[in-house]
């Protein structure tokens, strides 16, 4: 299963963080420094896989965004790396051509997503049309853009 | 995408964030953050009641900030408040804002799973399914408790939409992780196995994970997944014909269901059935004739997803290690991804090939490869590959290219990486030994491995050097030319002087007859070393010096006046100084008798597994995927044994220097050069002990010349289920009495033994299959032996745990079992309860699994005060005036495990007119019912 999932900026900003195991804070403070220390500093050119404490941590950056998702010994690291990029294309079709500021200011529409994509570590859904169709459908239950617009901004 | 995707953005969250990014300092935007918090603080506390938009607004708001990584202390109830939303946003909010911030021991939980218990009996796909994300994203125990019994409703039932299902699957699975035992395997499980055959792909990949998660824990109760996941494997990979839609992923048709079948199949054997396994193998092969074929796309997309399927399929391979063909095509698949421009196929070759080098039929196959890893050792740029490529020589080595691979090593190591010096210091000094020939080559090996990579040489490769040389003489002459050679060099590692004065100590003197290596320059040149050393080093040369008056007369004085100076006899260090006060008195009034009993020759030490090895182990993390993993690692293991079997096979036992041994080892700080597995560095005293302990065990083993009847009695053992005490079990010869005790979940036994003959038993065992405390050799004529175990129950469980008794019986071995009397109702605690409170849990407990009854025929007697006591001695409550009809009997009670503890009601009904009894049981778990309701029906 997969145990974690980080989304990063080339400075280390933290854009996204997923757990799926319960983790105390500390243990993720200290977890997010490892990995963000540990990828950054890998050479261009180098594979995606790594291997750390009994987990693999598979890797790719997307523009100016690291995506890094650790999963457990036994999982496939191919597989994983196309977790990656699905879930880019999921973003991608979403947004419209996704960057990071998408993710910045609409950090809970990136988990809604996600969690129609993965669940408790596993991949629920690999359709790109079936999940963009899900998101669409909770899009369609929101209220309107002018109920929206009349109220307060603060 | 329509507009209003993003027309719900809430304006003043967005106002917000772009406040906090536009910040130009740290200060700044705590600072605002600070307002933002006073802001939201003011408004959760304030009179008017805010609506659903600003609640959510709000939640939002904190949300970010948490993310930003500040702590949030509050905003739980407000965000529990929105679950019960009637608006999918602010729902949605709600559940989000729990996911990512509530932790699994809140005492909000119970609010929490409020909100989830009206989701879930919603029948709204959307809202089941933010319910059941949230119960997978937090998966708290209490969430498993209030919740492990409706999903498997959910997850089968006919009417469910099949989005929800696969959330259900996947919910089902994380708590089947946490709390294993809360989600008990139902009738339910049988028809999770039919939903690989279920129309929607998206359900199968689901249901495959959950599956295989549950056929790792129990592969008996889900069998029959292994025809249906070939079949529908079969349908994917073979047919070209069938359209997946969109879960064709980049021209590769199911890529994720694909690997999931494969990896569940791996949780088993290859199939016995040949038509199955004809269809597997054929889909094996098409998996790696497409690898053949030209890619359909130019996009990496493409080939990872082809490759994920291959690279799984080959695992499977690997794990059924069956069929040569396929190992070998698989060796040859892997050997061209060796020379493949992707760094990341290179990689996973090299991975993936460590685990088909220890298979016998593809070991061959491997090593033709080794040219090119040890290529890849010397040109990849990327230290994760090399690793990877080391991984590889060390599993492909043999007795063939041992040396090869050695030299390799140790060059690489000259320029390798600190991260993983240490490991690749391990696997040289490991392979080292196991496959040297000529013991000359192993002792250069080693202070190679010193002066190249001495900071990472561990204690354990330097004692094993040690231990080797002493236990070889053909190899102690070399040995000691050789480091002394060595330790010439004017800069020369600490582990090589403790290497050196070790072994010049002991065989110094074989190479004393050159002028060039003559006592006293052997003694200067360690010495020369002596101020630069650590104090356990020095302590160690101390003792080397010793050894030296033993073996050369003619330095004694030069190192008497050594070990008088004021910076021995006077050192700041109390182990240093005391050795040299006692060696210097012991130098000056032994007798050259005396000393040189006292200073023998260290004899050999016993042959155990390599410490090396253990340590390289531990280093490895524990795999723990039941199946292949252990499978491989069982098989690891059997090579590794042969191969040390070939290489010990000359090592002998020297009994009779055993007990010198003792006396001499202590000399030596931390002597024990076995590393953990060896015993205790201790005094001599307790080292005697153990000589002799090891001495017993490695005397012919009595097992095998016993004869193979190894009976197991259980004749008294139904007696004891309704009471503690007793005879367990008697012949003529042994009669074996129990007195126990229990408490919750602890129990405690104490077991005598009673000889009934004349004459001593000897080389008397009793051992469980559990820990005990070995009982006493011996058992004296007519004497009684007794042997206490602590018994701790940590699950439900059936089969008794077995005694196994050995002993010899004037001259003949004597060997028999005899089952405990440890059963599930002996972990009850009586539950006192009221007629009312008694029927509300019979009620609640009615799910037909949970309840268990028998009608049988009574085999006593039926008088009620025994039947009576036989209740209470069973372990529960006995209830009186709770059913309305006074002639049957009713119970309650508790069973105590180490993780839960089962509530149990139970009812007896006699019927003396037909000599009948009916009983029924009710606990919460099906295993429990069937097992106490075996229990306690035998009793009348």
């Amino acid at each position: 299963m997969m145990q974690f999932l980080l989304l990063f900026s080339r400075q280390g900003r933290l854009r996204l963080q997923k757990w799926f195991t319960p983790t105390p804070e500390r243990e993720k403070k200290k977890i997010i420094r490892d990995m963000t220390a540990m990828v950054l500093a890998r050479k261009p050119k180098t594979c995606n896989f790594l291997h750390w404490m009994d987990l693999k941590v598979v890797y790719k950056r997307y523009a100016s965004l690291f995506f890094c998702l650790a999963i457990d010994d036994q999982e496939n690291e191919l597989l994983a790396l196309e977790i990656l990029h699905r879930y880019v294309e999921l973003l991608d079709k979403y947004f419209g051509n996704v960057c990071e500021l998408d993710i910045i200011f609409n950090f809970e529409k990136a988990y809604f997503i996600l969690d129609e994509f993965l669940i408790g570590g596993e991949v629920q859904e690999t359709s790109k049309q079936t999940v963009a169709r899900c998101i669409e459908a909770s899009d369609m239950l929101q209220e309107t853009m002018e109920e929206y617009m009349s109220k307060p901004a603060f | 995408m329509p507009a209003v995707s993003k027309g719900d953005g809430m304006r003043g969250l967005a106002v917000f964030i772009s406040d906090i990014r536009n910040c130009k300092s740290k200060e700044a935007e705590i600072k605002r953050i600070n307002k933002e918090l006073a802001n939201i603080r003011s408004k959760f506390k304030g009179d008017k009641a805010l609506d659903g938009y600003s609640k959510k607004k709000y939640v939002c708001k904190l949300l970010f900030i948490f993310l930003l990584g500040h702590d949030i202390d509050f905003g739980h109830m407000e965000a529990v408040n929105l679950l019960s939303s009637n608006k999918y946003t602010e729902k949605q909010i709600g559940y989000l804002f729990i996911s990512v911030l509530v932790n699994s021991n809140s005492d909000l939980i119970r609010l929490i799973n409020n909100g989830i218990k009206n989701d879930l009996a919603s029948r709204n796909p959307t809202h089941m399914n933010l319910s059941l994300h949230c119960i997978a994203n937090v998966g708290s125990r209490e969430m498993a408790e209030a919740f492990a019994a409706d999903i498997p409703r959910i997850l089968v039932a006919g009417d469910t939409m099949d989005s929800v299902k696969q959330s259900a699957a996947l919910c089902l699975l994380r708590l089947n992780r946490t709390s294993p035992d809360l989600v008990p395997m139902g009738e339910w499980t049988a028809r999770v196995v039919h939903l690989l055959n279920d129309q929607h792909l998206g359900v199968v990949t689901s249901a495959t994970s959950l599956i295989t998660t549950l056929a790792q824990k129990s592969p008996d109760d889900f069998k029959t997944s292994v025809s249906l996941a070939i079949a529908r494997l079969s349908r994917i990979v073979t047919s070209a014909s069938i359209d997946l839609q969109d879960y064709t992923y980049y021209f590769v048709a199911a890529p994720w269901l694909s690997v999931k079948l494969l990896r569940l199949l791996q949780c088993y054997p290859p199939p016995e059935d040949g038509a199955l396994r004809g269809r597997l193998t054929e889909c094996l092969e098409t998996i790696l004739n497409k690898a053949q074929e030209p890619p359909k796309s130019k996009k990496v997309q493409h080939s990872n997803a082809k490759n994920a399927v291959l690279f799984e399929a080959i695992a499977l391979i690997i794990h059924h290690d069956s069929e040569p063909t396929l190992l070998v095509r698989a060796c040859n698949q892997l050997g061209q991804f060796l020379q493949h421009r992707e760094t990341n196929l290179r990689y996973l070759a090299l991975e993936s090939m460590c685990t088909l080098a220890s298979s016998e039929f593809s070991h061959e196959a491997v090593k033709t490869h080794i040219d090119t890893v040890i290529n890849a050792l010397k040109t990849e740029r990327d230290v994760s590959v090399r690793q990877r490529a080391v991984d590889l020589l060390y599993a492909m080595c043999d007795r063939s290219n041992a040396k090869q691979i050695v030299a390799e090593m140790l060059s690489y190591l000259e320029t390798a990486d600190y991260s993983i010096r240490e490991e690749i210091v391990l696997k040289v000094a490991v392979l080292a030994e196991k496959y040297a020939v000529d013991y000359t080559w192993y002792v250069d090996t080693i202070l190679n491995l010193i002066r190249v990579a001495g900071d990472q040489v561990s204690e354990e490769v330097w004692y094993r050097v040690i231990q080797i040389v002493i236990n070889r003489d053909d190899v102690q002459g070399y040995a000691a030319k050789t480091v002394f050679e060595a330790l010439q060099a004017p800069a020369c590692h600490e582990n090589l002087v403790k290497v050196g004065g070790y072994i010049l100590g002991e065989f110094g003197n074989l190479i004393a007859g050159d002028s060039r290596s003559s006592p006293l320059v052997q003694f200067k040149l360690l010495h020369s070393k002596f101020h630069l050393c650590s104090v356990p080093t020095r302590a160690l040369l101390l003792s080397a010096y010793i050894k030296f008056i033993n073996l050369f007369p003619e330095v004694k004085a030069t190192i008497q006046e050594v070990l008088r100076s004021d910076s021995q006899l006077r050192n700041a260090d109390v182990e240093l100084q005391q050795r040299a006060v006692e060696y210097l008195r012991l130098s000056t009034i032994a007798s050259t008798d005396i000393l040189a009993t006292v200073l023998e020759e260290m004899p050999p030490f016993p042959e155990r597994e390599s410490s090396i090895l253990a340590k390289l182990k531990r280093r490895k993390s524990p795999g723990n995927q039941p199946g292949a993993e252990e499978a491989r690692q069982e098989r690891e293991r059997e090579r590794e044994r042969e191969r040390e079997r070939s290489l010990n096979g000359s090592a002998e036992h020297k009994e009779g220097g055993a007990a010198a041994a003792a006396a001499k080892t202590s000399l030596y700080p931390s002597a024990d050069l076995l590393g953990p597995t060896g015993p205790p560095p201790s005094t001599g005293g307790s080292l005697l002990v153990d000589v002799f302990s090891d001495s017993l065990q490695a005397g012919p083993a009595p097992l095998d010349l016993a004869p193979p009847n190894t009976s197991v009695s259980e004749d008294n053992f139904s007696r004891f289920i309704c009471k503690n005490n007793g005879v367990l079990f008697e012949n003529q010869l042994l009669q074996i009495g129990l007195k126990s005790e229990y408490r919750q979940n602890l129990g405690r036994i104490y077991v005598f033994f009673g000889n009934k003959t004349s004459t001593q038993f000897l080389d008397f065992s009793s051992t469980l299959n559990v820990h005990t405390k070995p009982a006493d050799p011996t058992i004296d004529a007519g004497a009684q032996l007794q042997q206490i175990l602590n018994i701790e129950c940590l699950e439900d469980f059936t089969p008794a745990p077995v005694l196994d008794i050995q002993f010899r019986y004037g001259g003949t071995l004597q060997n028999f079992g005899v089952m405990l009397p440890v059963m599930l109702n002996k972990f009850f605690q009586p539950t006192e309860m009221e007629a009312q409170d008694f029927f509300q849990r019979w009620k609640q407990l009615g799910a037909p699994q949970q309840e268990v009854q028998k009608i049988f025929k009574a085999k006593h007697p039926m008088d009620t005060e025994v039947t009576k006591a036989k209740i209470m001695g069973f372990g529960t409550a006995l209830l009186d005036g709770v059913d309305p009809n006074p002639t049957n009997f009713v119970g309650a009670g508790v069973i105590h495990t180490k993780n839960t503890q089962v509530g149990c009601l139970l009812r007896l009904e006699p019927n003396t007119q037909a000599q009948m009894y009916r009983l029924t049981l009710r606990t919460s778990r099906d295993t429990v019912s069937q097992r106490l309701s075996d229990l306690l029906s035998e009793q009348f």
